[in-house]
């Protein structure tokens, strides 16, 4: 670890110029400041992380960097030469490819019809030949004649990938791309970025994922808010002490502790629930089985798009199944209640969203908690709304899990990702539901929201409430879940003390291993 | 290059200013339009729009025995902000909902339909007590009209739009047959009409000396109902979550197809209702034109009047200046009628065009840099 400022020198030696030099950028929204001052040093055929909290300015950086936007002053020098990347065709022409966390891929397309709208004309059967070479060279299996609704999410990036490869790129950036592989995945991800950057491909990798980053990188430069907090060889480090840079101060892990958990009674239980797509893109429910008792937290683990917003709308009830008898709360069948009715009975719901599905952009936070507690909470008694209750209830929750927002009684877009995220998951903490279902409780939020949420998930279940968190985040799933069970084409797995399981184990039945199998994975196997 | 930068916030000041600025760039576009005409155009938005204000003025501020000849112009204003009003004022809460009725006019003819059925079966010397099953008819008229577009669309996700649009036409051809057979006036030498309606069917006048009628008041208590609703009740917050969010309503527990239902079945039959009224207070019998416009007219209303129901009754006096403006600029002017709707068009083209800097701000960069 290096003095922040000291990188960025004049390399008037006998040394080569890096590929790519920041120097001093800053960028300005209105007065507020995303990138202050931001040196970054990319040498070629180096793997470079880029760490931050959100917010910190990572996404504000690269987004310069590939010519989406331009930064307030400072300078980018591309192999020693001072260039200035008006739009993102200008950053392909000079050799810059990148994949974004959110895939720009059309569903209806096939992965050739897609690779062909980013590259110029050219004949179809040739570029699948391109394709399929570029696909073995680097271990990215993809048939390109295949529609890429039909493909996994890791094979959607693979697609992205090799657009960016056929256009041969010396610096490719990755933002955030495991959030939705499984470890096996991510494995042969980094197989891919390693003979990439043997071959002289510098890659610029975006993320939070402290371990990755020690396994991948062989240098880093961290943010936070905005400015360079320091340079480091994350191999030399560890992911504590990054995560210490990252965030500022020392922060609050949340550890399981040994509860004696399991010796409640059983307060959720879904029980052989089935339930079929909506769509031809969804995922179909087989036979999904769980107990979940007060007093324990339970996780379920697995990639996205296996089923976990199907779980979760049947548990709502926004889906209602064929029978009552799928779903009990607190020993009552509630397969074919509506959301209003289970939460009377006690439950309380964070879904995955928190724009536009457990919150409303556009209402105030007090209208917010209308919409979870309109019955349940007795605010609008006989129908009309009584709404000193409303802000009665959206002040205590401010408070209650440190929401910060900018005035009184602000519209719900306008508070950051992990303000809304503690918002919404306090509306239902305070309540002291029986049943917490949540899912995704701290995707994209910063590590102090993160550990406020997990620390309020673990005392309600220590107040004997049953917690049920369905998540993609292997890290958040082994430091808050007792048991652990994993979704994988729309099935469950049986679930499993946490103390039995291992990310190697839990990797497995997230790829599918043996999704009928309800043994645990042996230990040759993984 | 002139660039939008998103807003943190939404701005609630241009939400309110912005149909300010869409009317003066509609009298702008307007001045220049004139001119082209070959008017001159200070005078032709005088006579086009200021006038009716201006004799409003003349009324509220002459002794009495002066005033009153200036009130006829602004209470035909009122006249014709009723049927847009009532219409309006549904047409906001449907489009809350994000359900888009365009066919109003539909609804609106049904309503004139059902309604002028009472009128027309009852049975001699019958009083005013008749009012309220005529009225009652109309509004049930517009319900039906509408509860087809709903059926559609909540069993086959048919486009609402279109469906309830292409019921306009089918309203109007059952009109004209109605009134060319089963409805003709038996003693009306072959003109496509009904018989007049008898007296008990009239909406009662208001003000003597003028056609005020008691649909003002009806307007104004739907408009001030409605916006409780919306305000105050769970059935608007309902609507305004399923029309922002629907998932965050199925989350909250409300059903969507049922608030397709409420919002069609509301916007029509205030509709219905608004063409039982129109019908009762002016033409006085069926015929093939009953002003089924305002039904499309009470679109520009509903946003004009920022989707509030209360907005809508201003909304509605705006529009309908620019129908008695229209009217007097025919008479003085010699401008051809099409030059109303060309306002109204216009006014909706700027309106929606203000709307965007509520949610955006206007930034002029040097082209090149952004």
């Amino acid at each position: 670890m290096s003095a922040p400022a000291e990188q960025s020198g004049d390399h008037a030696g006998s040394q080569p110029p890096p590929l790519l030099e920041a120097r001093g950028i800053v960028k300005k929204f209105g007065d507020f400041a995303a990138n202050d001052d931001v040196a970054l040093v990319i040498q070629p055929g180096e793997k470079h992380a880029l760490l931050g909290e959100n917010g910190a300015g990572k996404s504000t950086l690269v987004k310069m960097i590939y010519g989406v936007m331009q930064p307030t002053s400072g300078e980018f020098f591309w192999n020693g030469r001072q260039v200035v990347i008006h739009k993102p065709a200008e950053a392909r022409d000079m050799g810059i490819g990148m994949v974004f966390q959110h895939f720009s891929v059309f569903d209806a397309l096939s992965v050739v019809e897609n690779i062909a709208l980013a590259l110029p004309p050219q004949p179809m059967r040739a570029l699948s030949e391109r394709i399929r070479q570029v696909s073995e060279a680097y271990g990215l299996a993809i048939d390109p004649g295949r529609a890429v609704h039909t493909l996994s999410v890791g094979e959607k990036q693979r697609v992205e990938i090799i657009r960016c490869l056929l256009q041969n790129p010396k610096l490719l950036i990755m933002d955030e791309p495991t959030s939705v592989l499984t470890p096996q995945e991510t494995e042969l991800l980094f197989q891919t970025l390693e003979k990439l950057a043997a071959e002289g491909c510098s890659i610029l990798y975006i993320s939070h994922k402290l371990e990755e980053v020690k396994a991948l990188c062989d240098a880093a430069t961290i943010l936070r808010h905005g400015r360079v907090v320091a340079h480091c060889d994350p191999k030399a480090e560890t992911a504590r002490s990054m995560a210490e840079m990252m965030v500022g101060d020392q922060i609050a892990w949340v550890e399981r502790q040994d509860r004696a958990a399991g010796g409640g009674p059983v307060r959720l239980k879904i029980d052989h629930l089935n339930l079929a797509a909506e769509s031809e893109f969804g995922v179909t429910l087989k036979d999904l089985s769980l107990e979940v008792h007060g007093g324990e937290v339970v996780g379920i683990a697995g990639v996205a798009g296996e089923g976990q917003a199907e779980l979760m709308e049947a548990l709502t009830g926004e889906v209602l199944s064929d029978s009552d008898a799928t779903i009990h709360i607190d020993g009552v069948p509630m397969g074919r209640a509506d959301p209003t009715k289970r939460r009377l009975a006690g439950a309380a719901f964070v879904p995955e969203e928190r724009n536009g599905h457990a919150a409303v952009g556009a209402l105030t936070l007090s209208e917010n908690i209308i919409l979870a507690h309109h019955t349940a909470e007795g605010i609008a008694a006989r129908g009309w709304i009584d709404f000193s209750k409303a802000s009665d209830w959206a002040g205590r929750v401010r408070e209650g899990f440190d929401v910060r927002a900018a005035s009184e009684n602000p519209v719900a877009a306008s508070l950051s990702g992990g303000n809304l995220q503690k918002f919404v998951v306090g509306r239902e903490i305070l309540r002291e539901p029986g049943v917490l279902v949540v899912s995704q409780p701290t995707w994209g939020v910063d590590a102090g929201a993160a550990s406020v949420i997990r620390r309020a998930l673990i005392d309600l279940a220590a107040k004997g409430s049953a917690v049920l968190v369905i998540s993609q985040d292997l890290e958040e799933i082994f430091s808050i879940c007792d048991k652990i069970a994993v979704i994988h084409h729309g099935r469950l797995s049986k679930e499993h003390p946490a103390a039995e399981m291992t990310p190697e184990k839990v990797g497995l039945l997230m790829g599918g291993a043996h999704p009928e199998d309800t043994e645990i994975p042996t230990e040759e196997m993984a | 290059m002139i660039l939008l930068d998103p807003r943190p916030q939404p701005s609630r000041a241009l939400a309110l200013l912005s149909p300010v600025i869409a009317i003066v760039l509609t009298l702008v576009a307007g001045g220049i339009l004139m001119a082209a005409m070959g008017k001159d155009p200070v005078e032709a938005l005088s006579i086009y729009f200021f006038q009716p204000f201006k004799e409003f003025w003349l009324w509220l501020t002459l002794p009495p025995g002066e005033a009153e000849m200036w009130l006829y112009t602004p209470s035909e204003v009122v006249v014709k902000a009723i049927p847009l009003a009532l219409i309006g004022a549904g047409l906001a809460v449907c489009f809350r909902a994000n359900v888009w009725n365009i066919g109003a006019a539909g609804q609106y003819t049904l309503g004139a339909i059902t309604g002028g059925w009472i009128a027309l079966s009852a049975p001699d010397g019958a009083s005013g007590i008749w009012l309220v099953p005529y009225l009652a008819a109309g509004a049930l008229g517009g319900m039906a009209w509408a509860a087809i577009p709903a059926l559609l669309r909540v069993r086959f996700n048919a486009n609402e739009i279109l469906v309830s649009l292409m019921l306009t036409y089918v309203a109007a051809q059952l009109l004209d047959w109605l009134v060319r057979g089963p409805f003709k006036d038996p003693a009306g030498f072959g003109f496509p009409e009904s018989k007049e309606f008898q007296d008990g069917f009239i909406m009662p006048v208001l003000v003597g000396g003028t056609r005020l009628h008691l649909g003002a008041v009806l307007a104004i208590v739907a408009a001030v109902a409605l916006w409780l609703m919306m305000t105050r009740t769970m059935k608007g917050f309902q609507v305004r979550v399923i029309g922002a969010a629907p998932r965050a309503g199925a989350f909250a527990g409300f059903s969507q197809d049922r608030t397709i239902w409420f919002a069609l079945l509301l916007s029509g039959g205030l509709a219905g209702l608004a063409g039982a009224v129109e019908v009762s207070a002016t033409v006085q019998q069926l015929q093939p034109q009953i002003s089924a416009e305002y039904g499309f007219v009470a679109i520009i209303v509903a946003f004009l009047g920022r989707l509030n129901p209360i907005g809508a009754l201003f909304g509605a006096l705006i529009l309908a200046v620019s129908y008695i403006g229209g009217e007097n600029a025919q008479i003085m002017l010699k401008l051809p009628k099409a030059v109303t709707g060309i306002f109204q068009g216009m006014l909706l083209f700027f309106l929606l065009a203000c709307d965007t800097l509520i949610h955006y701000r206007i930034r002029l960069a040097a082209p090149g840099r952004a």
